[in-house]
């Protein structure tokens, strides 16, 4: 049961966006742990940024 | 471990279990029976919703497999641009179910909801065989195959692929099409919110709120917690609530109450301040939030629609065909051909779609194989959200509907007058009942409300309230409302801010600075440019006595239909020329019907004689009529710009059937080139990658 409830808020976090700085700091550890990460409100911000320079929502 | 392979888990369950689809396929053609031919006195959307659900069901699991498996060729070995091109960013290998999530969040707009109710005056029947068949046939096999061809192609754009596919006279085609098509639904979309608020203080206040309401989650989630949705999201949905709650309030209070009471134009005024200042912004302070609020009110409302009438099953009132079928219907003018298939694009095949489905969602696709639950699947679910507006607007008693959306140009402004306009038609309602209906809902009138949220609104409440228990109506009405409210100004400013950054590419042609899209200057110049744009055909909508509604909305439904003859012109293109010439007529069909309505429509919209369908002929009416002077001085005020729009409406038709035609022409030149083995052009699918992911390419090895 738990283990179900976990899956299901992992579901919703990655639909939501939630987990994108988690996300983002496993990535950015991986490829380059030399270099400093963005802040969550650095990384917030550009992100928010790149989803809505394009065609985000319709009619 | 198959269950992966979609369409090979598919043919185990054919062999399996064939009897399983064959009670599918006789429900739904019982279901569809009851709705279309055996209909009595009333029918019960419980039947609609049955067939639509059946043929969905159908419909993806053969029509949908098959396509996927024979024309496209799927190939789960194959590895799609988000793992091959990986950034971390916009290309990120996401699980299907959250694509999918994120496809519908992104397609499904107020279009669906809008388009139905007003196609709703010819009659339930019309408009639900449409949005069933142009759903499966039409609207998912685009969104599928423009989605498959971006995948196949890095993500690249509709505009792109256009340009490859037909020259550089189909991509510029495809841009200035999206450019205007952009304004016209934001007007037209910011029509129905202005008419939705007008002299309501209930709804203005609510609507109102969600600003400071957006800001405060915006500031939440850029300082307090950064990034953290789920909470911003939380909070600001207890204080959507609290403000729905808040606006009755404020309508009863003595001093309030006035200040939220307007006339329509103060109201467009506000709208185009707030577009122009949510454009210029920073991205997270207000776009961001609210939409984030949006994407979670709509799923959850769409989604508390449907249990509601799956578990009341209402009686539909409206007949299945009206006499309007003819022409003469009050809420916009022209006969069931070819005005159904315009008036309902969103929910049956919408051009827009095509948006969506190359450049966003095919970079998150992780395997080809979840092409046909994002591309297919979520436009049918988008085509059921459709079904369900046509039936909360078919539930209400026809009088009451037809009293809500008719314009007070058609019915009069006056109630006794209105209702008994409306009840010669045939469609009984007295004002005694419009009255209470309207003190229910907590509005001082509900007649003339067009543009479809109210009706909408209304149909709503009452399936909430009595799935509810009944009772407060005014407050389910006023969540309705801010629930269309709250999704149309996320189109608006998220819209407002493509159209810019479309102008600066544009624009940087000519002067190269403009097309710096972070300079300010440019920034703030073309933002103006573009709320000027649609800024003006809301204006003239809010002081056409008619509504408006009626004119903008078939524009773009015909610039909606012409994008997605783009789109199915760029899929049949190359669908011949990468060998799958036999099969084109998966494309090539809708395209071709397409085409036809909406050279049809446009062309009644140029050229029919009656002012209430053709633009020039409105034109000359209103022309004729100022120089006799038989005009009320109200009225003649503002007939020059009328005039002007009609004539400017009928332009704008004209270029929206070249562009059309265009399209189709460079296509079927390209076609005819590679049939007679002169075209020189190459493919531009990328190369094959075998995938490094486990899963469909690891069950292969």
């Amino acid at each position: 049961m738990n283990q179900t409830l976990r899956a299901l808020l992992d579901t919703v976090r990655a639909l939501t966006g939630d987990d994108a700085y988690e996300r983002y700091l496993l990535r950015h550890q991986g490829l380059h742990p030399d270099l400093p990460a963005l802040t969550p409100s650095e990384f917030y911000a550009s992100e928010v940024e790149r989803r809505y320079s394009g065609v985000a929502r319709c009619c | 471990m198959t269950g992966r392979l979609g369409y090979h888990a598919g043919m185990n369950t054919r062999t399996r279990l064939p009897w399983l689809w064959i009670l599918v396929a006789l429900i739904g053609a019982f279901s569809l029976a009851q709705v279309a031919v055996f209909r009595g006195e009333t029918v019960n959307a419980a039947w609609l919703l049955a067939a639509a659900v059946c043929i969905y069901l159908l419909a993806y699991r053969f029509y949908a497999a098959w396509i996927a498996a024979k024309v496209l060729c799927i190939d789960p070995t194959r590895a799609t641009p988000a793992e091959r091109l990986d950034n971390g960013r916009d290309f990120v290998t996401t699980h299907r179910w959250v694509v999918f999530g994120h496809h519908f969040a992104a397609i499904a707009g107020p279009g669906p909801l809008i388009g139905p109710t007003l196609a709703a005056q010819f009659g339930y029947l019309p408009g639900t065989l449409w949005i069933l068949a142009g759903g499966v046939l039409g609207g998912a096999v685009q969104d599928m195959v423009v989605l498959f061809l971006s995948t196949r192609r890095d993500g690249r754009s509709i505009g792109q692929m256009a340009r490859d596919e037909l020259g550089n006279v189909g991509g510029a085609a495809a841009l200035v099409g999206t450019f205007l098509i952009m304004l016209i639904l934001i007007a037209v979309l910011g029509l129905v919110v202005v008419n939705a608020m007008k002299h309501s203080p209930w709804a203005t206040s609510t609507v109102a709120a969600t600003i400071p309401i957006a800001l405060v989650v915006g500031l939440y989630l850029r300082y307090l917690r950064p990034g953290r949705v789920l909470e911003g999201t939380a909070i600001g949905l207890v204080l959507l609530a609290l403000a729905v709650l808040g606006g009755g309030w404020v309508s009863t209070h003595e001093t309030l109450a006035p200040l939220f009471d307007h006339d329509a134009l103060p109201l467009a005024g506000g709208v185009i301040v707030y577009g122009f200042a949510a454009a210029v912004l920073p991205v997270w302070l207000l776009l961001a939030p609210r939409d984030y609020l949006s994407t979670f009110v709509k799923l959850g409302t769409v989604l508390l629609l449907a249990v509601c009438i799956a578990v009341l099953r209402p009686e539909i009132h409206m007949p299945a065909v009206t006499q309007f079928v003819d022409g003469s219907g009050p809420i916009f003018g022209g006969k069931l051909f070819p005005f159904v298939f315009i008036t309902i694009a969103c929910g049956a095949i919408s051009g827009f779609h095509s948006l969506i489905s190359s450049g966003t969602t095919p970079k998150l696709i992780a395997s080809e194989a979840d092409i046909r639950l994002v591309g297919y699947g979520s436009m049918l679910l988008e085509s059921l959200v459709a079904v369900m507006a046509l039936t909360a607007a078919t539930v209400l008693e026809p009088g009451v509907y037809f009293a809500i959306n008719s314009p007070a140009g058609v019915v009069g402004a006056d109630l006794t007058q209105a209702v008994a306009t409306i009840s010669g038609w045939g469609f009984p309602v007295t004002a005694a009942q419009m009255q209470g209906l309207a003190e229910q809902m907590g509005e001082a009138t509900l007649l003339s409300r067009t543009g479809g949220a109210p009706s909408l609104a209304v149909g709503m409440a009452s399936i909430l309230s009595a799935a509810f228990g009944g009772g407060l109506l005014a407050l389910w009405y006023h969540f309705a409302i801010m629930f269309e409210a709250v999704f149309i100004l996320t189109t608006l400013d998220a819209g407002t801010r493509v159209g810019r950054f479309m102008l600066q590419d544009m624009l940087g042609n000519v002067v190269p600075a403009l097309g710096r899209t972070s300079w300010y200057p440019s920034v703030l110049l073309c933002s103006a440019l573009v709320v000027a744009g649609w800024g003006y055909f809301l204006y003239v909508g809010v002081i056409d006595p008619n509504g408006g509604v009626n004119i903008l909305w078939p524009l773009f439904g015909i610039s909606n239909q012409m994008l997605a003859s783009i789109a199915l012109a760029v899929a049949t293109g190359t669908l011949v020329r990468t060998g799958k010439g036999r099969f084109v007529w998966i494309t090539a069909l809708p395209l071709a019907w397409l085409a036809t309505i909406t050279t049809w429509a446009a062309g009644q919209k140029l050229f029919s004689e009656d002012p209430r369908v053709g633009f020039l002929a409105a034109a000359r009416d209103l022309a004729d009529k100022l120089a006799a002077g038989v005009l009320p001085p109200e009225k003649a005020a503002v007939a020059p710009q009328l005039i002007f729009n009609q004539q400017l409406d009928a332009v704008l038709t004209t270029l929206f059937v070249c562009v059309l035609w265009t399209v189709i022409a460079a296509m079927l030149l390209g076609v005819q080139r590679h049939l007679a083995g002169t075209c020189t052009r190459a493919s531009s699918e990328a190369s094959y990658v075998r995938t490094r992911l486990a899963g469909p390419g690891a069950i292969s090895q």
